[in-house]
C-alpha cells in the first residue's frame, strides 16, 4: 500500500456534482500528474459534507483546510501552492459571518460546531465506492460481532435499550418493531427486511445523502436486522430519481457479496442474507409502509388498512420489518458504542441525533445532524447563519406535507418528537424549510395541499375528495373571495380528513393548513376580511402603485408593461390602470427611481 | 400528470422489441416483476405506448388492465413520448419558496409550451417535478441528466440556447 502525504477530499454528492465537482476531480488528477505530485497526494471522492450552499467543497488533509466554491480554474493554484509548497490558499477558504472571517478548519465553523454526527459519521469522510474504506472506519465489525457472539435477542435488546425511534417521521420505537417482527410467526418461516428509501417529502434529502455518502452502513444494518428477526432476504426501495444513490448502492451490494458479507454463510456463522434493490417510480404515497410493500410486489402503490401490521403480515403476506434509511444508519453506531452512549445524547424520549435538510430562505443550506432537543434557534441562527439579505425569519416548516410550521415566536422550541408534536408540527423525515417575511403562509398551505391533491392515490374518498375541496377553499381565499365561514368549513373538513382517511398520507394532509391557521390566523384574516396579502405573494390581492412624488416620468415602466396598463406624459408622474394590470411586476423591476411599490 | 393516450403513432423497431422480449424473459415468474419490466421498457422505448403495454401483459401473463393500472399510477411512467431534451423543473418546497414558479413561467414563455407538454418539433418536453434532492442549490431544474441550480428567470434563455 502506498502512503501519501496529502489527501484531497472532494464532495461528489448531488449538490456538489451539480456544481461541477466531477470536473474538479478530473482537473486535480491532471494537475497532480503535471506537477509531479501524484505519488504525494491522493484525490478521494466522498459523499456529502453537508454545506451544499458552499459547493463545490474541497477539504485538504492533513491541514484540514476547507475550500468552498471551488472552480476547475482554481485547481492548479491549490496544487502548486498548497500541495507543492504547503501554503494554504487563503482566498478560497470558507468565510462566514458578517465580518467574513476566514475559517481554516472544518470543525471550527459555526456550521459544524453545533453538530454531532452519528448517521452522517462517514459522509464526507470516506469514499462511498470503496468497501475497504468503510471497513477501515470500523465497518462490518458490528455485523461480525452480532453473528459470532450475540443471539438475535441480544441484538434486539441493545436496539430496545438505545431508545432509537423511527427517523422516517412517525417516531415508532425501532426496537419494538424488531421485537414484534422477531416474535411473529410466518407460515413457511419466510420473513423480510425492507428499507424505506423512497424519500418523497419535497425539501428533504437526508436519506439521499446517507445512501450516496455511506451506503454500506445501511447494508450492514439491514443484514444485522435480518439476523435479529430471522429473515434471509431484504429489499431496498429507493427512488429512481436518485441515480447517484442507486449507482452507489448497486456497487456497494456487489462489493459486499464479493467480500462474503452478503450471501451464504456470512462470517461462517451459517447465516444467509441477500439484498435486492427496487426502484420507486415517483409516487409519494409509496413512502407509506403498506403502499411501499404493495409497490415492491409490483402493483399500484395503494395503502391498505392496518391491522394487520407489516410486522405480522407485510411483503408477500409475510412478517416484514421496514425501517427508514436514517434509522438503519444509526444501528451499527449503537451496537459499536453501546446503547448507553446513544441515550446519553439527545433529550428525554428522543435519544440520539436527527439529520435535517436545511433549505429555503437560509444562508447555509445543506445537511445538518444535531442532538435531539437542540433549540430551533441554534439551527436557524448559528448553524444556518440566519435568513439571507437581512430579511426577518418568519417560520420554519418541518415534516413536509404532513407537518406544520414553527412560527418565529416559538424559535426556542427544542427539536424533538414530543416538543414538535406539542406545537402542532411534527419531526417528519427531516425537511426543514425556512421562510422569511416575503413568504405568505396561506400560499404555503396551498402549496402543500396542491402537492397532496396531486399525490393522493385515490383509494379513499376523504383524501381523494376532501383534500381537493380543501385546496379549492384555499384558492378562494388567495383569490380574495374567501369568507369567515370558509375558515370554519376548512377547520371542520380538516378534522374529518384526519379522522377518516385510510393511511398516514391522508390523515396528516390537513396538518399544514391547521398549523398555519393556528399560528398565522391574522394572515388568513387579512386575506379574507381586508382582501390583502401582507407578504405580497397572492397575485389577485396585490396592487402595484406609482408614487407620484418619486416618479420622474421616464416612461420606462410604460414601455415595458406587457399589457400597456401604464399611462402618462413624459416627465410627469405615470399611473397604473388597475383593471388592465396583470401584476407581473415588470414595471417594478425596471423603475430606476424606486417609485413603484406593491401592497 | 396529463397521462392521456398519445396521438403519436407507434414506431418501435424490431431491435427494440427484441430487447423488451429479453427483459420480459429474464423477469418472468419473479414476484413483483411488473415494475422493473416497465422501467426497462420505458428506457428502451422512451415511453409506454399501448403496443408496449400489450407486449408486457402478454409476456408476463398478467391482465393488460393491471399493466395499465401500474403504468398510469406512477409519475415516472409516461404514456406519451418525451422530447429529445427532457426538462424537469423542481417545484419542491425549497425551490418553491425561492421563486421556482417564476422560473417555470420563464421556461414556459421561452419554449411556448405549458408544463406537461412537448414542443412541436419534439425537441423539448417540460415537466414540473417534486424535489430532486438538490435543495441546497434551489431553485433547480434538470435537462436530461444535467442539473442547473440557483436559477433566476433571466438565466433561463441562456441555458436553453445551449441545447439549440
Amino acid at each position: 500500500m502506498n502512503f501519501v502525504r496529502s489527501h484531497i477530499l472532494v464532495c461528489t454528492g448531488t449538490g456538489c456534482s451539480s456544481s461541477n465537482s466531477p470536473r474538479i476531480i478530473q482537473r486535480f488528477e491532471e494537475e497532480l500528474l503535471a506537477q509531479g505530485m501524484n505519488q504525494e497526494a491522493r484525490v478521494v471522492k466522498t459523499g456529502c459534507f453537508g454545506l451544499c450552499a458552499m459547493g463545490p467543497v474541497v477539504l485538504v488533509y492533513p491541514e484540514g483546510a476547507f475550500y468552498t466554491h471551488v472552480t476547475p480554474e482554481d485547481v492548479p493554484e491549490i496544487v502548486s501552492e498548497h500541495i507543492v509548497k504547503g501554503r494554504i490558499v487563503q482566498r478560497l477558504l470558507h468565510k462566514e459571518g458578517e465580518s467574513a472571517e476566514t475559517v481554516t478548519s472544518l470543525s471550527e465553523t459555526r456550521f459544524y460546531k453545533n453538530q454531532f454526527r452519528i448517521a452522517l459519521r462517514n459522509c464526507g469522510v470516506i469514499n462511498p465506492e470503496s468497501i475497504d474504506e468503510y471497513i477501515g472506519a470500523g465497518g462490518y465489525e458490528a455485523l461480525g460481532r452480532a453473528l459470532t457472539e450475540q443471539t438475535p435477542q441480544q441484538v434486539i435488546d441493545a436496539v430496545l435499550a438505545s431508545g432509537l425511534r423511527g427517523r422516517g417521521g412517525a417516531g415508532f420505537p425501532t426496537g419494538r418493531k424488531w421485537q414484534m417482527t422477531h416474535d411473529a410467526v410466518s407460515p413457511d418461516g419466510v420473513k423480510f427486511v425492507c428499507c424505506n428509501a423512497d424519500e418523497g417529502d419535497p425539501g428533504a434529502f437526508m436519506d439521499r445523502s446517507v445512501l450516496e455518502g455511506d451506503p454500506h452502513s445501511v447494508i450492514e444494518a439491514m443484514t444485522i436486522a435480518g439476523y435479529a428477526i430471522g429473515a434471509h432476504q431484504g429489499y431496498i426501495y429507493v427512488r429512481a430519481e436518485y441515480p447517484i444513490a442507486v449507482h452507489r448502492l448497486e456497487a456497494a451490494i456487489g462489493q459486499a457479496r464479493e467480500y462474503g458479507l452478503l450471501g451464504r454463510n456470512i462470517f461462517e456463522s451459517g447465516f444467509d442474507f441477500d439484498l435486492e434493490l427496487r426502484l420507486g417510480a415517483g409516487a409519494f404515497v409509496c413512502g407509506e409502509e403498506t403502499a411501499l410493500m404493495t409497490s415492491i410486489e409490483g402493483r399500484r402503490g395503494e395503502p391498505h388498512p392496518r391491522p394487520p401490521f407489516p410486522a405480522n403480515k407485510g411483503l408477500f403476506q409475510r412478517p416484514t420489518l421496514l425501517n427508514n434509511v436514517e434509522t438503519y444508519a444509526n444501528i451499527t453506531w449503537i451496537l459499536n458504542h453501546g446503547p448507553e452512549a446513544f441515550t446519553a445524547i439527545g433529550s428525554r424520549g428522543s435519544a440520539g441525533t436527527k439529520v435535517f435538510a436545511l433549505g429555503g430562505k437560509i444562508t447555509n443550506t445543506g445537511l445538518v445532524e444535531i442532538p435531539m432537543g437542540t433549540p430551533l434557534r441554534t439551527v436557524i441562527e448559528d448553524i444556518g447563519g440566519g435568513c439571507p439579505n437581512g430579511k426577518k425569519f418568519k417560520a420554519a416548516q418541518t415534516g413536509g406535507p404532513s407537518g406544520g410550521c414553527i412560527p418565529a415566536d416559538l424559535i426556542d422550541t427544542p427539536m424533538d418528537y414530543d416538543s414538535l408534536g406539542a406545537i402542532g408540527s411534527m419531526m417528519g423525515s427531516g425537511g426543514l424549510i425556512v421562510m422569511d417575511e416575503d413568504n405568505c403562509m396561506v400560499d404555503i398551505a396551498k402549496f402543500f395541499l396542491e402537492f397532496i391533491v396531486d399525490e393522493s392515490c385515490g383509494k379513499c374518498s376523504p383524501c381523494r375528495i376532501g383534500t381537493k375541496r380543501l385546496y379549492d377553499l384555499l384558492c378562494k381565499i388567495t383569490d380574495g373571495k374567501g369568507t369567515l365561514e370558509d375558515l370554519t368549513t376548512i377547520e371542520e373538513l380538516c378534522r374529518h380528513i384526519q379522522s377518516s382517511a385510510l393511511c398516514g398520507l391522508g390523515q396528516t394532509a390537513p396538518n399544514p393548513v391547521l398549523s398555519t391557521l393556528q399560528h398565522f390566523r391574522e394572515e388568513y384574516l387579512a386575506h379574507v376580511v381586508e382582501k390583502r396579502c401582507p407578504a405580497g405573494v397572492c397575485k389577485n390581492l396585490v396592487h402595484f402603485y406609482i408614487d407620484p412624488g418619486k416618479c420622474k416620468g421616464c416612461t420606462l415602466c410604460a414601455t415595458n408593461c406587457p399589457t400597456k396598463a401604464i399611462s402618462g406624459v413624459v416627465r410627469s408622474p405615470h399611473v397604473i390602470d388597475q383593471n388592465a394590470c396583470v401584476k407581473c411586476g415588470t414595471c417594478m423591476d425596471h423603475c430606476r427611481f424606486d417609485a413603484i411599490s406593491k401592497h | 400528470m396529463p397521462n392521456v393516450k398519445t396521438v403519436v403513432p407507434y414506431s418501435g423497431t424490431e431491435e427494440q422489441e427484441a430487447r423488451l422480449r429479453a427483459v420480459i424473459e429474464a423477469h418472468k415468474g419473479q414476484p413483483g416483476a411488473t415494475m422493473p419490466v416497465l422501467q426497462a421498457a420505458q428506457e428502451i422505448f422512451g415511453y409506454l405506448p399501448e403496443e408496449v403495454q400489450i407486449m408486457v401483459a402478454e409476456g408476463l401473463d398478467i391482465p393488460l388492465s393491471e399493466v395499465y393500472g401500474v403504468a398510469s399510477f406512477y409519475a415516472q411512467f409516461t404514456l406519451n413520448p418525451k422530447g429529445k431534451y427532457q426538462i424537469s423543473l423542481c417545484l419542491g418546497t425549497a425551490c418553491y419558496v425561492k421563486g421556482a414558479s417564476d422560473v417555470l413561467a420563464a421556461v414556459e414563455k421561452h419554449l411556448g409550451i405549458r408544463s406537461g407538454a412537448i414542443t412541436p418539433d419534439g425537441k423539448f418536453s417540460l415537466d414540473a417535478c417534486r424535489c430532486i434532492g438538490a435543495c441546497g442549490l434551489a431553485p433547480v431544474m434538470m435537462i436530461n441528466n444535467d442539473v442547473y441550480g440557483r436559477l433566476t428567470p433571466d438565466l433561463v434563455g441562456g441555458i436553453l440556447e445551449k441545447y439549440d
